[in-house]
């Protein structure tokens, strides 16, 4: 069985090849039709200079608010730091069991730690992330399994400590067995 | 997750409200908002929060008051606070007022989530040590007072619902019932359990001896004391007195007592210094005290004082289908203190014993029980074993047919049914005897 059509919509720089990549594991993950797409976004609007970060809030009602969204779900993908009034940062945020999400490569950047850059780790952190909150967008929680991709993941160890697939259990909850 | 966690957000910040939620809503709570103190205390009036996650300030009523009304309304809720400006002041007035945690505003969402375990951690804690002290009372019910009949379960349903309160209890019932043990019951399954319970028995005592083994003494109060000395009152403080035989305390002691019971204060015999003790008190008599009242020799302002609640043990006779239980209680008890291995009774001995009428209650039973694993082969409680056959006669015969019925199965037993050797015991010839046995319907105990 697949599941709706789904959209990633990249706002901002990314390296080449990197989406086309996270796009085909996606796809396979979801078992679903997929679309790559490019969003346009004055990102100053969304800026907050007190705390030099990207009210994500605001970012996700963006996305939720966009026209091609209305049939599947989509996903914003950002490559700026992102915040919400109470949390000093997320990685990505999702409407649970709703239309959008959005996810940031912002944090999962080693540089963003002091450490040389990982191409390949960057973009196996980002795709757990994706099918993260995308996982949130089908009405997934977060999962105790310690190797499924819903489990929570606050720092980007945690994400490297989980796989980048949806245990059998979420699989089963979203019709995907 | 085994159970699912609840929380209610307070913010008066739509977009913290949001945050939060959809945060813990991703995690699998159970999560409902509201923008001031006031709407909050009115949702925790209909529905219950495990964790309650409050910012401090707010327009009218602050987190604090929140706080304090909150914990004022249920002790042990988890209340954590946020705040965007955190001074030190703050957290500890808010830890002092009983709040679980302080966080400040924004958090690290590792520290959140931190947070929110460690508080789904005491929720766990606390379920599980109710859980614990449950199983811990129904263990001492079950062991303390034997018993399935009908009349029993009553009084062990009686004993559970007084036990939490504070009320005095009269405990009434014949001689070897088991007050003491009902009022034991009621101590260990009562918020008292971990104090002292502190028992009197009225009756073993001279008036002046009663008083000053309740009140207790100064040193050289009277001929003989040496030394001060505490009184049982002082004794049960935090815990319960049980005051057993009350009905032959004298009247001066019941005027005593009276003033005791209403103020919770006294002086012992021979100082002057007021002594406050908590204590409560249940009492045992196998008297009928409102018979006593009518009759003037108990006060009446007494009987009330005491009388709040009323449990009736009924006699060993009316419950007869707990005497199998109640034996092998015995069995197992004696066999266990004197070293031995384990005996049965013989069913045709059990039936006896269920026959019997046990004038001395449970008591009695008891005696017999441990008379005869001390007399018995070791191996098997029979007839011969138990001290029936003297008092039968007596305690059962209400007319003469009863006296020869009870008398002939008597002789019967005795010479193992065998018809000749009883009938030349009886001073009867054997058709007389066949004639009685024929119109009392009488048969031996394992044909019945």
């Amino acid at each position: 069985m697949s599941l709706q059509n789904i959209t990633l919509i990249s706002f901002g720089y990314f390296e080449k090849d990197i989406l086309e990549k996270i796009a085909e594991v996606v796809k396979l993950e979801f078992r679903s039709s997929l679309n790559l797409k490019e969003g346009h976004i004055d990102l100053s609007e969304y800026y907050d200079p007190g705390r030099r970060q990207y009210n994500g809030n605001k970012l996700l009602k963006h996305v939720d608010g966009l026209p091609l969204a209305e049939s599947g779900k989509s996903l914003g993908l950002f490559s700026v730091d992102l915040f919400i009034p109470i949390l000093t940062y997320i990685f990505g945020q999702a409407f649970l069991g709703g239309r959008s999400g959005i996810a940031s490569l912002y944090r999962l950047n080693n540089t963003s730690y002091g450490m040389k850059t990982d191409s390949k780790l960057l973009q196996t952190r980002f795709t757990k992330e994706v099918i993260h909150e995308l996982g949130h967008t089908f009405g997934l929680i977060h999962c105790n399994q310690p190797t499924c991709v819903m489990r929570s993941s606050t720092y980007v160890e945690d994400i490297d400590q989980k796989g980048h697939s949806l245990c059998h259990h979420c699989r089963k909850e979203i019709g995907l067995v | 997750m085994a159970k699912k966690i609840s929380i209610l957000i307070v913010d008066d910040e739509e977009s913290v409200r949001d945050s939060l939620y959809s945060w813990f809503i991703e995690d699998g709570y159970r999560v409902e908002c509201a923008e001031n103190a006031r709407k909050a205390l009115t949702i925790l009036e209909s529905d219950q929060f495990d964790i309650v996650l409050a910012d401090i300030k707010m327009p009218g009523m602050d987190g604090l008051e929140m706080l304090r009304r909150i914990k004022a309304h249920k002790k042990d809720s988890i209340v954590i606070v946020m705040t965007a400006f955190a001074t030190v002041d703050t957290a500890v007035k808010a830890l002092k007022d009983g709040a679980f945690d302080y966080i400040t505003k924004p958090f690290d969402p590792d520290d959140l989530t931190h947070l929110i375990r460690n508080a789904t951690k005491q929720i766990s804690l606390v379920d599980e040590n109710e859980t614990l002290k449950k199983k811990v009372v129904s263990l001492e019910n079950v062991e303390d007072l034997i018993g399935t009949s009908e009349a029993m379960k009553n009084v062990l349903r009686e004993v559970e619902s007084v036990a939490q309160t504070n009320s005095s209890v009269i405990i009434t019932g014949e001689s070897g019932t088991g007050k003491e043990l009902v009022a034991r019951a009621i101590h260990a399954n009562s918020p008292r359990k971990f104090f002292p319970f502190v028992s009197v028995h009225c009756g073993a005592l001279t008036e002046s001896l009663l008083e000053s083994e309740l009140f207790g003494h100064e040193k050289g109060a009277f001929t003989g004391a040496m030394y001060n000395r505490k009184g049982r009152f002082e004794m049960a403080d935090s815990g319960s007195i049980f005051l057993d035989e009350i009905a032959t305390i004298s009247n001066k002691m019941q005027v005593e007592l009276l003033r005791v019971l209403e103020s919770k204060t006294f002086i012992r015999v021979g100082g002057n210094k007021e002594i406050t003790s908590d204590f409560r008190v249940i009492c045992a008599t196998n008297k009928d005290l409102k018979g006593l009242v009518e009759k003037g020799t108990f006060r009446e302002d007494l009987f009330y004082r005491l009388n709040v609640v009323n449990i009736h043990i009924p006699p060993l006779r009316e419950r007869m289908a707990d005497i199998p239980l109640l034996v092998d209680y015995f069995i197992q008890k004696y066999c266990t203190s004197m070293n031995k291995p384990p005996v049965a009774i013989d069913p045709g001995a059990l039936k006896r014993l269920q026959e019997f009428s046990f004038p001395g209650n449970i008591r009695e039973l008891e005696n017999m029980i441990e008379r005869a694993i001390v007399v018995g082969d070791g191996r098997k409680i029979g007839l011969k074993d138990l001290p029936l056959e003297k008092t039968i006669v007596n305690s059962s015969a209400e007319s003469l047919d009863d006296f020869e019925r009870a008398f002939i199965l008597q002789i019967l037993i005795k010479y193992s049914w065998n018809i000749s050797r009883t009938a030349k015991a009886l001073k009867v010839d054997r058709v007389t005897l066949y004639n009685k046995i024929k119109k009392y319907d009488l048969k031996p105990a394992d044909q019945q």
